[in-house]
């Protein structure tokens, strides 16, 4: 079950005005995880834990937030890093969205 | 899934253990077996009709501000993560009468078991408050059968941590 990444795309061509992307280059991108009724709790520590390589605590803590407040941002990074977080969360069967930080 | 005394017996007992060789013991009383048996193939034809609406939560939305971005992320990972899920269900079916299982093999069990609940869930409009559905409910049975995907899958990851 080791994930394969997905292949990384040139970037989209849009009609929204892209003047400021080259200063974004390095402003990271956040991973959300949002609750869900049907994940179980012990999934989602075990699924963190698994695909991110953090502690037991730290895992425990993030699904606490997620159950608690709705939502927590796992992980950050470039684009091409964020997609593929995302898309392993999706694998696994989480609700897991993508955002710029700025 | 049995009578009641039996139930109460099995309850006792781990599905799924580690041991100290690196497998894992699966004991699975036959009526479960046979709750499970028919479920990766329903799953399968699900996917592969492709656009239930149940299937909903196995592809999330990746870009929800970003139409493009999101369509361009769908055509990438659409055909992966359903292969990927298929594998699992074809593991899953064809070792539902084992003992024994490989860690690769649990793995698989482990994300099947968590694709059914998705689904399942999705179709009983689950929700975290949800009060006890009545024994003459006519989707007892399914919640029955959530429940116990659930358990089930609890004691996997245990297996697992």
């Amino acid at each position: 079950m080791t994930p394969t990444a997905p292949p990384l795309t040139a970037p989209v061509e849009t009609d929204q005005p892209t003047g400021d992307e080259e200063t974004r280059l390095d402003t990271p991108w956040l991973v959300i995880v949002w609750n869900d009724p049907i994940n179980l709790m012990s999934y989602v520590v075990y699924v963190f834990q698994k695909l991110f390589g953090y502690p037991r605590e730290k895992a425990t803590k993030l699904m606490l937030d997620v159950h608690h407040l709705g939502k927590a941002i796992v992980s950050s990074g470039n684009r091409e890093k964020a997609e593929l977080d995302t898309f392993r969360l999706h694998e696994h069967g989480l609700w897991a969205t993508m955002q710029p930080s700025w | 899934m049995g009578d009641d005394a039996a139930l109460l017996v099995n309850a006792l007992r781990p599905r799924i253990t580690r041991r100290r060789r690196g497998d894992y013991e699966l004991r699975l009383p036959p009526e479960e077996r046979a709750a499970l048996r028919s479920l990766p193939a329903q799953l399968r034809a699900l996917l592969e009709v492709g656009d239930d609406p149940s299937l909903r939560r196995l592809f999330p939305t990746a870009y929800p501000d970003d139409p493009l971005r999101e369509e361009e992320y769908r055509a990438l990972v659409r055909s992966e993560l359903t292969d990927k899920r298929l594998v699992s269900l074809d593991t899953m079916q064809r070792t539902v009468d084992a003992t024994h299982l490989s860690e690769e093999e649990v793995l698989a069990w482990l994300g099947a078991l968590n694709d059914l609940r998705l689904v399942l869930g999705t179709r009983l409009d689950v929700t975290e408050d949800m009060e006890e559905v009545p024994d003459d409910d006519p989707a007892a049975p399914a919640f029955a059968l959530y429940y116990y995907l659930g358990w089930l899958e609890e004691q996997v990851v245990e297996a697992l941590s």
